[in-house]
């Protein structure tokens, strides 16, 4: 018999998420009022008045919660959690009429928890400051997580204490998530403290190039949740050379695996030399830059020039942010193809940034590797190794388990989206941006254009895979399943 | 403090859990996979996975920076090698080794320093001293002792025809005539902190606070014949068995031991000179019957199955034994136990997690915190030990006017030696220790958490 699910610990945890939502709220509320935007103000405060009755209400109504709480319940908080912060931090956008359809801003919310950066919008210089801020910073505490930042700064102790670890494996990115130091507080803490020293290194290099406070500021959120939502309907193109570089390089840093970046603080170096998953990125990129610059040689005017935005563009597509420089669309296929490539492998594992990620790909191609030798020589034993160590065997099926169901995805949302008529790159660019949270594709919703043509229905799919993608497909999965709600 | 803990087992994931709720960084190593995910899960613990005793897992479970290692895998030789490695590697590391085999026993201790061991810990000798001291004072369901030897915690059932049934708190003095206190009462499972109106039912089981020379006036007073055993039934002769006789050898109690493994009662007839050593099964009744049960003044169970333990007790209480003792190695905080008739309960796996808790909790030795820990009543209960530090509230005042926590009560003063059990007009001063009862389980870290706010 199965247990019943503890609905009130998740609820619980959902209102406490809530709280945590309404006071990320005040920074922007402060910034509409700063600018004087009184309407934008207005439409915070009133959010965040929603925000807190919700809160109340579900605290109220989860009293005598019980501490049971394992995998599943793991998996289906976090699925709601990223629901209920979605649907309730699009409501300044609606409220302030800024985007006057809900679904448009909800499209535009997830867009943003889920770091990928596919917009609705054709003109952003048109938004409220307050409004252009919550959007970026939604990028930033989405790309570390939100119930990762929960259990930084809040005690969620019980009896059942090791429970926080089912949270930080459904929400944290990577085939095997686990803790870099024994208490789970600290674990987060040092996830976050590495992270807040990394967007403001970007935004001391970003002022130091003369970008404006505003722009700095939402530019280093973009980049460090890898998210790609710009203040500039020409994203980056229109800042100079050396933002654009200083972009590329922290695009290209926040895609790295978090835990390397605390093995370098604890001087283990060697480690990190040798991580298998960090030189096969190195590799990519290098090599993805090297190709793409000799292709698209002839476009522009400069060396320079070349590499300049044949790093960017590989930086934002690999580390899945969606900022741009220039408009790939116009770039000849085989640099096309190389970027639809790196949309599919996506950063590190640990990092911010999304799509399928490079270990996952490393396991799949040495698992792929042994059945090719189990083949030809089926008595042999082997194992799949990573980093020196042999891999569990779960965990191999697990990788095998998530491309199958990234593939079923990847083909029902390009069905589904296919209803609207428009071409097929179209299309499938727009699924491979959204669910693995890139932000621009091909085509009609390449660099320059949006996803603001789409029906409500193609949104909604859409909505989905972002979810999808960023959670990584199981706490999302979950809640369609049926043995999740079964009572016994 | 950094904990390493090698060894997932029973001793093992008690620690774990006590240890993590103590606020704890732990890391626990294992080569069972299985065991680690499952430990992963309960508590906020990290794992390695592998030899405890191999350097590269140490180093891995970053050694170098750790302040304990407790080795309690279910290997003597691993454990001793994982300290010594990890003592190599880290020479400021405290190190706890479970060595469990009699023939280790002496060299263990011996050779401490070569092995880098700062305790040993041996659970079946700890249990076999438990039992030997309850064997020593009959009538007693559990000891506890406090202050160096000086102050006893002991457990007390009432039956149906003690002096005790019926008596409210209050009327206790002119029945037993000594100064003793009630600390706390279990009441069909659940842990009542009484006040002098508490009325005293059958089959309550009694916390009593009372100097140690007081012990037998206590129990004299209450009707219980105090008579050490002579005859000491054994069930099981395995390593806890060997170092109880051993510890019986000069009180004058003759010890028969009950096994069924015939190569088992050859050792043991060869170790044990002293002790009359019987081959057979003790689950069978008759043969139990045949060798004397109801002839016993104590019988102690300690077979390797928890189940043929309690039934054993069962049987020999209806065959009016006075003193039953049953060791539980799994099902010792069984809800359906508190309602049968097994006398009383020994855990080596809680015991040797308790000294070791114990150790860590001195190791500490921060201001204010605990001198020791006991755990009663299956961990209902915590019976802590404080010395009181010039920043202790309420010097000086008399405890009548002192507001404690609801689940907390002073039950010893110790001042300079002498023990007093506390009334309303006690009092005391800096350098004294204080006992505390307490019903919530590492609420109280420090003395001044058993006052209100």
């Amino acid at each position: 018999m199965r247990y019943a699910m503890n609905y009130k610990l998740i609820g619980r945890i959902i209102a406490s998420l809530l709280v945590l939502e309404a006071l990320f709220m005040v920074p922007a509320w402060g910034i509409s009022i700063l600018h004087h935007e009184t309407n934008g103000a207005f439409a915070f405060l009133k959010s965040q008045l929603i925000i807190l009755i919700a809160a109340a209400v579900l605290w109220v109504i989860t009293r005598n919660y019980s501490h049971n709480f394992y995998a599943k319940e793991g998996l289906v908080t976090t699925g709601f959690a990223w629901i209920a912060l979605s649907l309730l931090g699009a409501l300044p956008f609606y409220i302030s009429r800024e985007i006057p359809s809900y679904i448009d801003a909800l499209f535009e919310m997830v867009s943003g928890f889920t770091t990928t950066g596919s917009s609705i919008l054709a003109r952003v210089e048109d938004l409220d400051f307050g409004i252009l801020y919550w959007r970026s910073f939604s990028h930033w505490v989405g790309g570390m997580g939100v119930l990762v930042f929960l259990l930084a700064v809040v005690p969620l102790s019980g009896k059942n204490e090791g429970f926080t670890l089912h949270i930080l494996r459904a929400e944290s990115p990577g085939p095997s998530v686990g803790k870099l130091v024994p208490r789970m507080r600290q674990t987060a803490m040092i996830l976050y403290l590495i992270y807040v020293g990394l967007t403001v290194l970007d935004m001391l290099f970003l002022l130091l190039g003369g970008m404006s406070v505003f722009d700095a500021v939402c530019t280093a959120f973009g980049t460090a949740g890898t998210g790609g939502f710009g203040v500039h309907s020409d994203s980056l193109a229109g800042y100079s050379p050396y933002l654009q570089n200083v972009t590329t390089v922290f695009m290209l840093l926040f895609g790295i695996n978090f835990s390397c970046y605390y093995l370098l603080l604890l001087r283990r170096f060697k480690e990190v030399f040798f991580d298998e998953e960090l030189r096969l990125y190195v590799i990519i990129v290098l090599s993805s830059i090297a190709i793409i610059a000799w292709n698209i040689r002839g476009l522009y005017g400069s060396l320079e020039e070349v590499l300049r935005h044949a790093g960017f563009q590989v930086a934002t597509v690999i580390s899945t942010t969606g900022y741009a420089t220039t408009d790939f669309d116009l770039w000849p296929s085989l640099s096309k193809a190389i970027l639809l490539f790196l949309m599919l492998s996506g950063a590190c594992a640990g990092s911010t940034g999304g799509g399928m990620k490079v270990a996952r790909l490393l396991l799949l191609m040495k698992s792929l590797r042994r059945n090719f030798h189990a083949n030809l020589h089926p008595s042999e034993v082997r194992k799949v190794r990573m980093n020196g160590s042999a891999v569990d065997e779960k965990v191999i099926n697990n990788v095998n388990g998530y491309l199958i169901a990234y593939a079923a995805i990847v083909v029902v949302s390009f069905l589904v989206i296919s209803i609207d008529g428009f071409s097929m790159e179209t299309n499938f660019s727009a699924v491979m941006a959204t669910f693995n949270n890139i932000g621009p594709g091909f085509n009609a919703v390449g660099p320059t254009c949006n996803f603001s043509a789409y029906s409500p229905l193609s949104k909604l799919v859409m909505i989905i895979d972002m979810l999808a993608g960023r959670l990584e497909i199981l706490p999302i999965l979950v809640l369609f399943s049926r043995s999740t709600w079964m009572k016994n | 403090m950094k904990i390493l803990i090698a060894g997932g087992g029973k001793i093992g994931s008690a620690l774990t859990e006590q240890l993590s709720g103590e606020g704890h960084e732990l890391t626990v190593i294992d080569f069972d996979a299985d065991v680690l995910e499952f430990i992963q899960e309960k508590y906020d613990v990290i794992t390695v996975y592998g030899n405890a005793a191999s350097m590269a897992v140490l180093e891995m479970a970053d050694v170098a920076s750790a302040d304990l290692l407790v080795a309690a895998t279910d290997r003597d030789e691993v454990n001793m090698l994982a300290c010594l490695t990890a003592h190599r590697i880290n020479p400021n590391l405290t190190t706890i080794g479970r060595i469990r085999n009699p023939e280790y026993r002496y060299q263990a201790y011996e050779m401490k320093d070569v092995f880098g061991l700062s305790l040993v810990v041996n659970p079946e000798q700890r249990a076999a001293h438990e039992i030997a001291r309850l064997l020593k004072y009959p009538g007693f369901l559990s000891i506890d002792t406090f202050a160096k030897g000086n102050a006893d915690i002991v457990e007390l059932k009432v039956d149906a025809k003690s002096p005790l049934k019926n008596k409210s708190l209050s009327q206790l003095p002119s029945i037993i005539h000594t100064k003793v206190l009630v600390c706390a009462v279990q009441r069909d499972g659940s842990i009542i902190m009484p006040d002098g109106n508490f009325r005293i039912q059958e089959n309550d089981l009694l916390f009593i606070t009372a100097a140690t020379e007081n012990l037998t006036h206590l129990l004299r007073n209450l009707g219980i014949i105090a008579k050490q055993a002579k005859r000491v039934l054994i069930m099981g002769g395995g390593k806890i068995s060997y170092y109880l006789i051993q510890e019986l050898k000069d009180t004058g109690m003759h010890c028969t031991v009950v096994e069924q493994d015939r190569a088992r009662c050859d050792e043991l007839a060869s170790l044990l000179p002293e002790a009359t050593i019987v081959e057979g099964d003790a689950s069978s009744q008759e043969f139990l019957d045949k060798e004397g049960v109801g002839q016993s003044d104590a019988v102690v169970t300690l077979t390797g199955l928890d189940e043929l333990n309690i039934v054993i007790s069962l049987y020999a209480h209806t065959r009016n034994v006075s003193q039953v003792i049953t060791k539980l190695s799994h099902a010792e905080n069984n809800k359906i136990l508190n309602s049968l008739e097994i006398g009383s309960v020994i855990s080596p796996k809680e015991l040797s997690s308790y000294s070791i808790v114990r150790y860590v909790r001195a190791m500490q030795n921060q201001e204010g915190s605990a001198i020791t820990v006991h755990r009663i009543a299956g961990g209902k209960i915590e019976a802590i030990e404080f010395e009181v530090k010039e920043d202790t509230k309420y010097i000086g005042e008399t405890l009548r006017n002192i507001k404690t926590r609801n689940d907390a009560l002073i039950c010893c003063i110790i001042s300079h030696g002498r023990i007093e059990i506390p009334s309303g007009s006690s009092k005391y001063g800096v350098g004294d220790t204080l006992v505390i009862v307490t019903s919530s389980s590492g609420r109280i870290r420090q003395l001044n958490d058993v006052f209100g706010e």
